[in-house]
């Protein structure tokens, strides 16, 4: 269990319980309302006309430009919709686990910050809004601040966003002085060689925040550590910014681009789909599942991004439009089953003080309604049918799979092996969700602290409950997003169309290509066969001797003890020994002998991590190289203060140069 | 694997004619009629008993003609084939087996071990014969070992096949 | 919707529902042929499952609703197959309601509830098996995906109504390289999916050799009857999918006539039966691969099925 820092605020407030309440209260409820906001807004941006608002004083120079298009007004919906039952969570979450008031009160800043990088018209307040919304975050994830990792992740998280806002920064200001304008209804072409390197820029820095590989390694130390409700808001709705800047700025603003670009979102897309679902499906810490699983599911929106513009460009634009509806609608999906497993996870981590898989296991009697809702969001986030995330993978596979382009060798070659792609992250994603799900939930406690668990306070749940409906309607009535995806990906001028790519009703159509779903009907016929299953096992019931509770076979010994049971880790083993030179496990024997003589053991200790292989041979490589260079530099601080006045005397020199 | 088919196709069918069905056994169900998974627990056997099960088992005397076949978890299992004398550290694993297969369930003891201790009878190892330790023995097979007819008799008076 | 459709589509369940069973039967007979014995007869599994069916149910302690309610998911989904995959006829009633990508995530999700099912029981067998089964489920996924995509190029459309007409008027599109590419494919995809050898012995008895049979290790009685006859449907409707993917002939059009449902039913008989001796004739000459050579089987499938969809790409646009 967690201990309170003990400083000014956080005593006065520890010392009275009722304040705390109504802080936890008022904090929860000004997130609710806020979240609230952004849908009304978004919802009047996607289908109405936003004016454009312009507050000049704000920000030095340039002012602060409000502008909510449909697209904004999409993104504006999704952050809303998530904010509001994480702000009713946290009304019980935070009064649990004694959040400072500082947590308090950052939160609903937070969403407000991010609400605001949706409606943000110019590129000061867009950078602005994003500065808000990492600093926010940071302050957010260093809630439990007296242990040693959460201090150690927020330093990485920090350094990691700033070193991601340095690209975008540099990016968007090269975009706006090429431009000579910095509103984005007010922007032109582009020219050339410089699109490149905006194009390069902004996709590190956003694709830094989105979580792709190779700069995704802050998602899985950051989310651990956060608290729940906010790991679930950066989970679900900030990872999700990061995906609005690659669209925004790489396809509306600066155009639809070179093949090459295509083919990078898409390289990027399945490497960060691959290695985020392969490392999620050996994590042990649900968490940290959970924040691969992110990488991953940013990977296949990326994907789908990467394949509308390879598919526009290639004369399949009605493809080109199903891939973005996909993208728009595995975000959708991907915010609601992705905040409601951070929420389970977080109530199962209040009730038991447990993240670790390995020592969960038999939560699903005391707590019944924790346990359905996370196998709904692991239903979901599995993507098969009956879950949320099936529609928009469908969609997906299937712009890939009927781009009839005559010839064209790029995406002969391209959509086969991104449909293997998406299929082995499937199969994969599966075996991760099955196995949180399977070992942290069902059969017996592992663990005398998983023994001790009881069901959460009721605001919990029923913030959980509500996401849970959310993953259902979309699972089966996806129409009901349809009028909102549809209007956002118009701005996008990859998929603009006269008529909808997808038409969305009981039976999902793709009217240009030859293809159609219905889950809703599906799942119908489902609970039907389930009828029959039922009704076909009643025969001979009759003759059955009375039903009897027996221990379980233990192939004759007395019984099995719930350390008996496969943990998450060998439940992953054979995966992990396939994909052995991508994860790189590093394992430790330690043999302790007798005193008495060498032949003669007396305790063996077997350690195996699994680190981020990327993290070791890409991060450390460049955190060397830095550290040795300033320790070349240095030497150029030696204390001398006429040293020092003499550089400040060059400096003068070079700006008075310069400057003529 | 040419080799194999060719001896495959040139033995044929290698199987001898059933012969007569036997009475039915009193401990006969009509649950089990026609069909039986056996679970065969060796509790202390020799081993003599289990080559002539594997016979009754094989290609010439082929027992699963008569509905019989060998399961691996006593769940799955009507009837539990026990061979041997009943050693000491098998005694409460027979038990728990005997417990954990569903009813209807008939206890075949096979061999004279199992029936009344054999030769074993003053070893120092031993708790009893099956049905010393559990609660009834339904089938009995003589013998020692007893041959696969015996066996293949004594199946077919519970499948009645 | 015709009537004529509908008792199609009855007859095409009633057919999977009654002859799994049989199917089953036929691949043991076929084995103690092969093996020089005369076996227990077709009707065999039929007569297991009507006894077990009238056995004690046994409910382990420390296991959950997932434990009682997986065999009746997993029957349901394989009830679910039959009635959507064209069997007997090209017009199912569900023909718009899923295509070939949404039957192999059916088929996925009734391994997840076996899965769940096994790690659920709480021993180390269950938890053995299910580990083994996703690892195989996951690795086998592409493959499906990438033949199911090779077979729709020349059709354009994923929907298995379509993909049959088109083949039922085009012979020359499944007997083209990408055809046989893919039809090796799925073969080493329904093998694994199934449970069969090379990749898991149904009939072993050593249980650290099982993957499928581990997890059903704590089952009894009916709801064991339920999971055998769920697993015999899934090799059934997969062998029928097969056979009606590359041989449609026999199988009734969309408005069919009771002559035209009575040949449909007498044709995939016939195939299904023709494709499961040939099954069962493999595995008497084969034995079962180690656990950690199967990646390598199915990377080889995925090789196949990424061939054919590329040769599918090149030759015929």
């Amino acid at each position: 269990m967690r201990t309170i820092a003990v400083d000014v605020p956080t005593v006065e407030v520890k010392n009275h319980p009722g304040r705390h309440h109504v802080g936890c209260a008022a904090a929860g409820s000004a997130t609710a309302l806020i979240g609230a906001a952004g849908v009304w807004g978004g919802l009047v941006a996607v289908f109405g006309s936003a004016p454009q608002m312009s507050i000049g004083w704000l920000l030095p120079l340039s002012g602060v430009v409000l502008h909510l298009d449909p697209l904004g007004g999409f993104f504006s919906v999704l952050i809303g919709a998530v904010a509001v039952p994480v702000g009713v969570y946290t009304v019980g979450y935070a009064r649990h686990e004694r959040w400072p008031a500082l947590s308090l009160t950052v939160l609903p800043l937070f969403v407000a910050a991010m609400l605001l990088v949706t409606a943000a018209g110019s590129i000061p307040t867009f950078l602005l809004a994003w500065e808000l919304m990492a600093l926010a975050s940071v302050l957010l994830v260093i809630t439990d601040h007296d242990r040693a990792e959460v201090r150690s992740a927020a330093l990485f998280y920090a350094a990691m966003t700033q070193l991601g806002f340095v690209a975008i920064l540099v990016g968007l200001m090269v975009m706006a002085t090429s431009m000579g304008a910095d509103r984005f209804t007010e922007m032109t072409v582009v020219p050339e060689p410089l699109r490149d390197v905006v194009f390069v820029l902004t996709v590190a820095g956003f694709g830094s925040k989105a979580g792709l590989v190779p700069l995704h390694a802050w998602l899985a130390r950051a989310h651990p550590e956060a608290p729940s409700p906010v790991s679930a808001l950066m989970s679900a709705a900030m990872v999700t910014l990061g995906v609005y800047g690659i669209i925004r700025i790489d396809l509306v603003l600066i155009g639809p681009g070179p093949r090459w670009w295509a083919v990078l979102l898409l390289l990027v897309g399945a490497a960060s789909a691959l290695y985020g679902v392969l490392q999620a499906s050996v994590a042990t810490d649900v968490k940290r599942l959970l924040a691969y699983s992110t990488t991953d599911n940013m990977g296949l929106i990326t994907m789908a991004l990467g394949a509308s513009l390879l598919l526009s460009g290639a004369g399949a634009p009605e493809a080109a439009a199903i891939a973005a509806v996909a993208a728009l609608l595995h975000l959708l999906a991907h915010a609601a089953f992705k905040s409601l497993g951070f929420m389970a996870a977080g109530s199962v981590l209040a009730a038991t003080g447990l993240r670790d898989l390995d020592r969960m296991g038999g939560l699903a009697r005391p707590m019944p309604v924790t346990t359905v809702l996370f196998g709904v969001a692991a239903l979901g986030a599995c993507g098969l049918p009956l879950g949320a995330g099936f529609v928009s993978e469908w969609l997906l596979v299937q712009a890939l799979v009927h781009a009839s382009t005559s010839g064209d060798v790029v995406v002969a070659l391209a959509a086969p092996l991104a449909v293997g792609a998406v299929a082995l992250t499937t199969g994969l994603s599966v075996a991760a969700m099955v196995k949180a799900f399977g070992i942290g939930f069902l059969a017996r406690p592992r663990s005398a602290a998983a023994r001790q668990a009881r069901e959460s306070a009721a605001s919990m749940l029923t913030a959980m409950v509500i996401v849970a409906v959310g993953c259902v309607v979309l699972a089966l009535a996806p129409v009901a997003a349809a009028a909102v995806v549809a209007r956002a990906v118009n701005v996008m001028p990859t998929a603009r169309s006269a008529a909808p790519a997808v038409d969305f009703a009981a039976v999902i159509r793709l009217p240009g290509l030859g293809g159609s779903i219905a889950p809703g009907l599906l799942a119908t016929a489902f609970v039907a066969a389930l009828l029959a299953a039922v009704v076909a096992m009643r025969w001979r019931a009759r003759r059955r001797p009375p039903t009897v509770q027996l221990p379980l076979w233990a192939c004759g010994a007395d019984d099995l003890t719930p350390r008996m049971q496969y943990t998450a880790t060998s439940f992953a083993e054979p995966l992990q020994r396939v994909f052995n030179d991508v994860l790189r496990p590093a394992s430790d024997i330690d043999v302790t002998h007798h005193s008495e003589s060498r032949y003669m053991v007396s305790a063996i200790t077997y350690r195996n991590r699994i680190a981020d292989a990327l993290e070791i041979r890409l991060y450390q490589p460049v955190v060397t190289g830095v550290k040795r260079a300033a320790e070349v530099v240095r030497r150029a601080h030696n204390g001398s203060v006429h040293l020092y006045l003499a550089y400040g005397a060059l400096g003068v020199l070079v700006v008075l140069v310069i400057a003529r | 694997m040419i080799g194999w088919l060719r001896k495959a196709l040139r033995v044929g069918r290698i199987v001898e004619p059933a012969p007569p069905a036997p009475f039915a056994a009193p401990a006969a169900i009509d649950a089990l009629r026609g069909s039986m998974q056996i679970r065969h627990v060796d509790a202390g056997s020799c081993n003599g008993c289990e080559i002539e099960i594997s016979g009754a088992f094989g290609p010439v005397y082929d027992a699963e003609r008569f509905g019989a076949r060998l399961v691996a978890s006593p769940r799955h299992a009507d009837a539990l084939l026990v061979t041997g004398v009943v050693t000491r550290n098998m005694e409460e694993p027979l038990r728990n087996t005997a417990a954990a297969t569903p009813a209807p369930r008939v206890v075949i003891a096979c061999g004279d071990c199992a029936l009344n201790r054999g030769v074993f009878a003053d070893a120092y190892g031993v708790v009893g014969s099956v049905g010393e330790v559990l609660d009834s023995v339904d089938v009995e097979i003589a013998g020692c070992p007893p041959t696969p007819e015996a066996i293949i008799a004594a199946l077919r008076s519970v499948t009645r096949r | 919707m015709t009537v004529m459709a509908v008792v199609a589509g009855g007859a095409q369940l009633l057919t999977v529902t009654v002859g799994a069973p049989l199917l089953i039967g036929l691949m043991r007979q076929v084995r103690a042929a092969w093996e020089g014995r005369g076996g227990g007869g077709i009707l065999q599994p039929w007569r297991d499952l009507r006894k077990q069916l009238g056995k004690q149910q046994i409910i382990p302690r420390g296991t959950t609703v997932v434990f009682t309610a997986a065999p009746l998911i997993v029957a349901a989904t394989s009830i679910l197959l039959a009635a959507i995959v064209p069997i007997v006829a090209t017009g199912s009633p569900l023909d718009p309601v899923a295509d070939l990508f949404a039957v192999v995530g059916v088929l996925f999700l009734g391994t997840v509830a076996l899965t769940l099912a096994g790690i659920d029981t709480g021993t180390a067998f269950g938890g053995m098996g299910a580990s083994r089964e996703i690892t195989i489920a996951a690795l086998v996924e592409p493959t499906i995906l990438l033949a199911v995509f090779a077979l729709s190029i020349p059709t354009g459309s994923a929907n298995l109504g379509a993909l049959m007409a088109t083949t039922l008027s085009d012979p020359g599109s499944v007997a083209s390289l990408t055809g046989v590419l893919a039809f090796v494919a799925l073969v080493l995809v329904i093998i694994a999916e199934a449970g069969r050898l090379p990749v898991d012995n149904p009939a072993t008895h050593l249980e650290l050799t099982m993957v499928h049979e581990a997890m059903v290790l704590e089952y009894a009685g009916p709801r064991l009857a339920l999971m055998e006859w769920a697993s015999a449907m899934r090799l059934t409707v997969l062998l029928a999918l097969l056979a009606n993917l590359f041989l449609p002939w026999g199988i009734a059009a969309d408005a069919p006539t009771l002559l035209q449902v009575l040949t449909g039913v007498g044709a995939i008989t016939v195939k299904v039966a023709v494709l499961a001796t040939a099954l069962a004739t493999m595995e008497v000459f084969m034995a079962k691969l180690r656990l950690f050579r199967v990646p390598e089987l199915l990377a080889g499938s995925f090789l196949l099925g990424l061939l054919a969809v590329t040769s599918a790409n090149f030759f015929t646009r």
